[in-house]
């Protein structure tokens, strides 16, 4: 289908895009890569007096690093995540994943502020930037605020973005050498969107957890900080606390049903996916068999 | 409130100027206001990989860009790779192996064939399905497709 009718802005700067976004209110949208907006518009989802076309502003675009601080434009495209060789170092974490979002000719338009603000249940990013500590530096017409990532994504395509005001950019924090990062998501095919998916960040101190933070998506309403992670951390895993600590996982979060996959299913999936990572981070296969989830 | 835009861009190594509706998108514009038709309308939300051109050098969906953000760019699509003998011998090797029967995948197919032999000289088969994942053929099954882009990467690896 085809997008019904609607008037075009060019930002000429992010002021001029507060300022009509400010005028039409939510019945304006802001266009930045167009690979969920415009989906959505042809089949339409949505309609819109106004599309504000943020492309050109360059000041948006790119990485970069400010001392302890990874300072991501939102018109940052994925192929230059996956290029860039500061996130390589500063959040390998974020590499690994964008190279499951989607396909070459989407990640050659999508963009990381485009994927954040629209906030699909099932996307990667957000997930990341809860397992990366993200702060989402966000522009209205009283300034500018920051938002910690964990109070930034409220629903499905539900974020703290007010109607007026603009995603600029995300800041994370650098990681530690030592950090270490596991990455997975389960998919009908390769570049379709997860059924169930986890990010995580770890710092280990010897054989333990000294921080875990796991990001999972696609199984919820939102992605979503398990809040089970924190029961590995500072103490020696066992079978039997990751055992414990999966099924607190499993009574934590909201699983969702769909046309691909039931509640049930994506209970275990996460189940999966958080002892899978567990024996991954610590180097212990054997915790995923015997503290698993069968 | 809906006016046409001017926009201005090369398509094909040809200057365009055009007045198009904010809601028309680039795979429309090519087709129907250019003519090009090799560029092949499928799905309309970016999951079949039909309309797949280039821009700036870049592979893109035609159907996820309006044609207003095609300003100042530079569009390629199947008429000028296959007019300017780029893909040549990828298109003989789509023949031999029969990588396409209705052929309404293969100029996108090619396009993101193409994609991958630029920036890779000697993929894997694996590499070259990752590749080709966001592209979808109903009548091949694949197999001779990555078998003629495997053929076209090691014959211009001997070139």
């Amino acid at each position: 289908m085809k997008a019904s009718a609607f008037a075009y802005a060019r930002a000429t700067s992010v002021d001029n895009a507060l300022e009509l976004l400010g005028r039409h209110g939510d019945r304006a949208k802001v266009l930045s890569g167009g690979q969920s907006l415009m989906p959505a518009m042809n089949m339409r989802l949505i309609s819109l007096d106004l599309i504000v076309d943020i492309g050109g502003l360059a000041e948006l675009r790119g990485v970069e690093l400010q001392g302890t601080i990874l300072r991501i434009g939102a018109l940052t495209r994925h192929v230059d995540l996956l290029k860039s060789p500061e996130i390589l170092i500063a959040a390998p974490l974020l590499r690994e994943a964008v190279a499951h979002i989607a396909h070459p000719a989407i990640r050659n338009r999508g963009t990381i502020g485009g994927s954040l603000a629209h906030a699909d249940p099932a996307a990667e990013l957000p997930a990341c930037m809860l397992a990366l500590e993200a702060t989402m530096v966000v522009c209205g017409a009283n300034g500018e605020r920051r938002i910690a990532a964990a109070d930034f994504f409220k629903g499905i395509f539900q974020t703290a973005l007010a109607a007026n005001e603009l995603l600029v950019a995300v800041e994370l924090p650098v990681v530690q050498n030592s950090s270490q990062h596991y990455f997975h998501e389960f998919a009908r095919r390769r570049g379709d969107y997860a059924i169930a998916g986890l990010a995580a960040q770890a710092l280990l101190d010897g054989s333990v957890f000294a921080e875990l933070r796991m990001g999972f998506f696609g199984v919820g309403d939102r992605a979503v900080l398990a809040g089970a992670a924190n029961k590995l951390v500072n103490a020696p895993v066992t079978p039997a606390l990751l055992l414990s600590a999966c099924e607190g996982l499993g009574a934590e979060l909201d699983f969702q049903e769909d046309q691909q996959a039931s509640a049930a299913m994506r209970r275990h999936l996460a189940r999966v996916l958080f002892a899978r990572c567990v024996a991954a981070l610590l180097q212990r296969p054997e915790l995923h068999i015997n503290g698993g989830v069968v | 409130m809906t006016a046409s835009v001017g926009i201005s861009l090369r398509v094909n190594g040809e200057h365009i100027e055009a007045q198009v509706a904010p809601r028309l998108n680039l795979a429309d514009f090519l087709r129907e206001h250019l003519q090009l038709t090799g560029t092949h309308v499928g799905c309309e939300h970016g999951v079949c990989g039909a309309c797949t051109v280039r821009v700036d050098g870049d592979i893109i969906r035609a159907c996820l860009m309006l044609a207003v953000q095609a300003d100042a760019r530079l569009v390629e699509t199947i008429e000028g790779l296959s007019d300017s003998g780029e893909i040549a011998d990828l298109q003989a090797a789509f023949r031999e192996r029969n990588a396409l029967q209705c052929g309404y995948c293969t100029p996108a197919m090619l396009i993101t064939a193409q994609d991958l032999l630029m920036q890779q000289g000697e993929p894997s088969r694996e590499q070259i399905r990752e590749h080709l994942s966001g592209n979808y053929c109903r009548c091949t099954g694949y197999q001779a497709i990555v078998d003629a882009v495997a053929a076209t990467a090691s014959l211009r690896n001997r070139a």
